[in-house]
């Protein structure tokens, strides 16, 4: 393997940031200092003016495949995640069939290894994502899933949530919620409101997502087994958390880039880029969450990474599946919702050791089949790195997506900071904002 | 604020001036006289093509505008949907292309989801586009063809014409709107254009069938349906929308018939003068009694009637004039 001297940089760290150079060699971060003369034979890159983070991971990536590989496959969606600044991605389950048990799960985790990065799996909570009885979770677990969930839909049952609470206890594992109770919601194609009432749409209201959180909180109390809580749009929705979190109760939760940048509105023009589960939420909500995001109540930001095939983003509004792009704009949004004077070491912590801590893809987690993630950028971490340039002014484009469908809302946005590399597994993925 | 309809899509009425409202209402004055010719035809869009796409079942907005484009001498190219390939899968994008390859000038559409319209406004937008009725969003010709019917009765008591009585009769107009309001684009649209043009409007309805956040529409919820029956100059009732799964919103037909139901007892309250409106299919029996849907004041008839003057005026402006830097 090469070697790389990532050069001149903020170096940040889990709690500190200092300017200096990061050596990579095999695969391995081997030193660390403000200034390391250029070894013969090794590539330098240029980082001046940049952070250099621990590369980035999602909790969050819908890759589709298997099933729906015209809107996304492992591969084009880990390039997607690299050109992010994402070492590390969770699959979510709710493929063609539903990863809920080994043998999908090993071809996932199969395809993944031939991506330049990490792809780590969530496995179903229940057969099918039906809803109803529990999937082979310690089986799943035995491969190395650390993360469950029935994502797309929330576990409706609260006698089925127990027991899968329950059951995943004992075996290290983390449940995660979809928080929408789908009987309040249903129908709904946009955030109930003065304006799903004015536009005819029916609407998904927040009650909807809030009830299953202050549910499953409970349902934490009584069983004692950790949970996440999923792309959570509403401010009352973090402080239920928050407020749990306080009592010492063992949950964490996410937020989506979308949810921070994009609010109800959008949805106006009835284009169904902008339909998604749980939607797009009132200018209030978002401005919460922002808030809320500075002050720490957050975890982690994930992408909800939706990919789907053009035709369907065509049908009417209330027809079109939930969804959209997030991964190659995630760490862009998040700069733009963090705000002004925007701290390194909080962004970090959200898009890369807030959720390498859930998704246990740490140095010290038991890991299967993957390099660590979310580290403290120290000589003996694996060299997952990633680039940022704080000060880079962009445009959003969907020409230029390097995923498979191209159902983002963002196309010709304004962006601010932008991922310039990637280095996953010790190898540069990504130079100058381009796949190598 | 849209200050014309001229040259214009008539995708929704929000949004819509209240003299832009009045130039569609005038028009369609201009074109009653057509329609009582023994030879009903005009040359008026002569050599323009007007296409009809009927997603969702309908008779009388289909025959209503197809009548209208052909009385101005419009051709019509009507898809019915049931025995095309729309039923075969091809999406709404694809069969818009295939009717604009056609060559087209204006096309007016009704799709069973909100949006529809203004979505396909964008595939197409050398064309035309026509809202004959989107989801439970809007159904502006409805709201248009409501407005000139109150106009026109009340112009006729008062021994004016419509045109010369301008927007005067609408100002300060009690109109009490009755029924399932949260699942009805014709209330979305009759609303807003009640009031644009002045008017003061009461809803009465069971609760379930509010919209919701009904507090930031432009309309006052009555909490007594029968005090508001002596109240109203106007009243527009609603087609409870079964199909619509509204059956479910209340206990039952016979409940909402006894509490929210137009029924020959409560229409008593009424005063004679007291215009009864129903944007049809009507449920008789539910919503509104027979005798009642009977009644001289009961203007449902001539409100099917003046649906052919109002839609050639609104495909008139649409297609016959050209922009003349007026519009929005």
């Amino acid at each position: 393997m090469s070697s790389l001297l990532v050069r001149g940089g903020l170096v940040v760290g889990p709690s500190t940031s200092s300017v200096g150079d990061v050596l990579v060699r095999d695969g391995v971060i081997v030193d660390v200092s403000d200034t390391i003369a250029l070894p013969p034979g090794c590539s330098e890159i240029d980082a001046r003016g940049c952070w250099v983070g621990p590369g980035m991971v999602d909790l969050h990536a819908h890759l589709r495949e298997p099933g729906r590989e015209a809107a996304e496959t492992i591969e084009s969606g880990a390039h997607a995640g690299a050109i992010g600044g994402f070492t590390a991605l969770v699959a979510m389950p709710n493929t063609e069939p539903a990863l809920d048990n080994v043998a999908l799960v090993s071809y996932v985790l199969d395809r993944g290894t031939r991506t330049p990065i990490d792809v780590a799996v969530a496995g179903a909570i229940t057969v099918g994502r039906k809803g109803e009885s529990l999937a082979p979770m310690a089986e799943m677990a035995a491969l190395g899933v650390r993360l469950f969930t029935d994502d797309g839909i929330g576990v409706q049952d609260p006698s089925v949530m127990r027991r899968a609470l329950t059951y995943a206890r004992p075996l290290g594992v983390r449940l995660a919620q979809h928080c929408e109770d789908e009987l309040l919601a249903a129908g709904g194609s946009m955030n109930e409101g003065a304006l799903s009432s004015r536009l005819g749409l029916v609407g998904r209201p927040a009650l909807a997502e809030e009830l299953m959180v202050m549910r499953d909180i409970e349902l934490v109390r009584l069983t004692g087994a950790p949970l996440h809580f999923l792309h959570l749009s509403t401010i009352r929705s973090l402080n239920l958390v928050d407020a749990a979190r306080r009592e010492g109760l063992p949950v964490t939760c996410e937020v989506a880039p979308h949810h921070l940048t994009l609010d109800e509105t959008s949805c106006q023009g009835f284009d169904a880029l902008f339909k998604v589960h749980p939607p797009l939420r009132a200018a209030s909500d978002v401005e919460g969450l922002r808030v809320a995001l500075r002050s720490g109540l957050v975890d982690a930001v994930a992408s909800d990474h939706a990919p789907h095939a053009p035709e369907l983003k065509d049908l009417a509004f209330d027809e079109a599946p939930a969804g959209l792009l997030g991964l190659e704009y995630s760490a862009s949004l998040t700069f733009e919702a963090l705000g002004g004077d925007v701290d390194p070491v909080q962004f970090f912590s959200l898009l890369s050791r807030g959720p390498a801590r859930i998704a246990q893809l740490r140095r010290d987690d038991l890991r299967v089949r993957h390099s660590a993630h979310g580290g403290a950028l120290v000589a003996g971490d694996d060299a997952n790195l990633v680039v940022f340039d704080p000060n880079a002014r962009w445009t959003a484009s969907n020409a230029t997506l390097h995923s498979r469908a191209t159902n983002s809302p963002y196309d010709g946005r304004a962006l601010v900071g932008q991922v310039r590399s990637t280095i996953a597994k010790g190898t540069l993925v990504v130079h100058e904002a381009e796949l190598v | 604020m849209i200050a014309s309809l001229r040259g214009e899509n008539l995708l929704t009425l929000e949004g819509v001036s209240d003299a832009a409202l009045l130039e569609v209402l005038d028009t369609a004055e201009s074109f009653v006289e057509v329609n009582r010719r023994s030879i009903k035809k005009v040359p008026a869009l002569k050599g323009k093509v007007v296409a009809s796409i009927f997603f969702e079942e309908s008779t009388r907005t289909r025959l209503s505008f197809e009548t209208a484009a052909k009385r101005l001498s419009a051709d019509v190219l009507s898809l019915a949907v049931a025995s095309s390939s729309v039923k075969k899968g091809e999406s709404l994008r694809d069969t818009t292309a295939t009717i604009d390859a056609l060559g087209i000038d204006a096309l007016v559409m009704r799709h069973q989801s909100s949006g529809a319209a203004l979505q396909v406004s964008r595939y197409v937008p050398h064309v035309r586009v026509i809202n004959a009725g989107d989801g439970l969003h809007q159904h502006p010709t409805q709201g248009l063809l409501d407005a000139f019917t109150i106009r026109q009765v009340l112009s006729e008591r008062a021994d004016t014409t419509g045109v010369e009585s301008g927007l005067e009769l609408f100002k300060g107009l009690r109109v009490l709107i009755v029924g399932d309001v949260r699942h009805s684009r014709v209330a979305r649209s009759d609303i807003v254009a009640y009031s644009t043009l002045g008017c003061e409007v009461r809803v009465a309805a069971p609760g379930t069938l509010l919209p919701a956040n009904i507090e930031t529409w432009p309309v006052t919820v009555v909490s007594d349906f029968d005090e508001a029956l002596e109240w109203a100059d106007v009243v527009g009732l609603l087609r409870l929308q079964r199909e619509r799964g509204s059956g479910s919103f209340v206990p039952s037909l016979e409940e909402f018939t006894q509490t929210f139901g137009l029924t020959f007892a409560r229409a008593k309250r009424l005063r004679p003068t007291t215009i009864i409106m129903h944007p049809g299919p009507m449920n008789r029996g539910v919503e509104i009694d027979s005798k009642v849907a009977d009644l001289a004041s009961a203007v449902i008839t001539r409100q099917v009637t003046n649906g052919v003057p109002v839609r050639m005026a609104v495909l008139y402006l649409a297609l016959a004039s050209v922009r003349d830097g007026g519009g929005s």
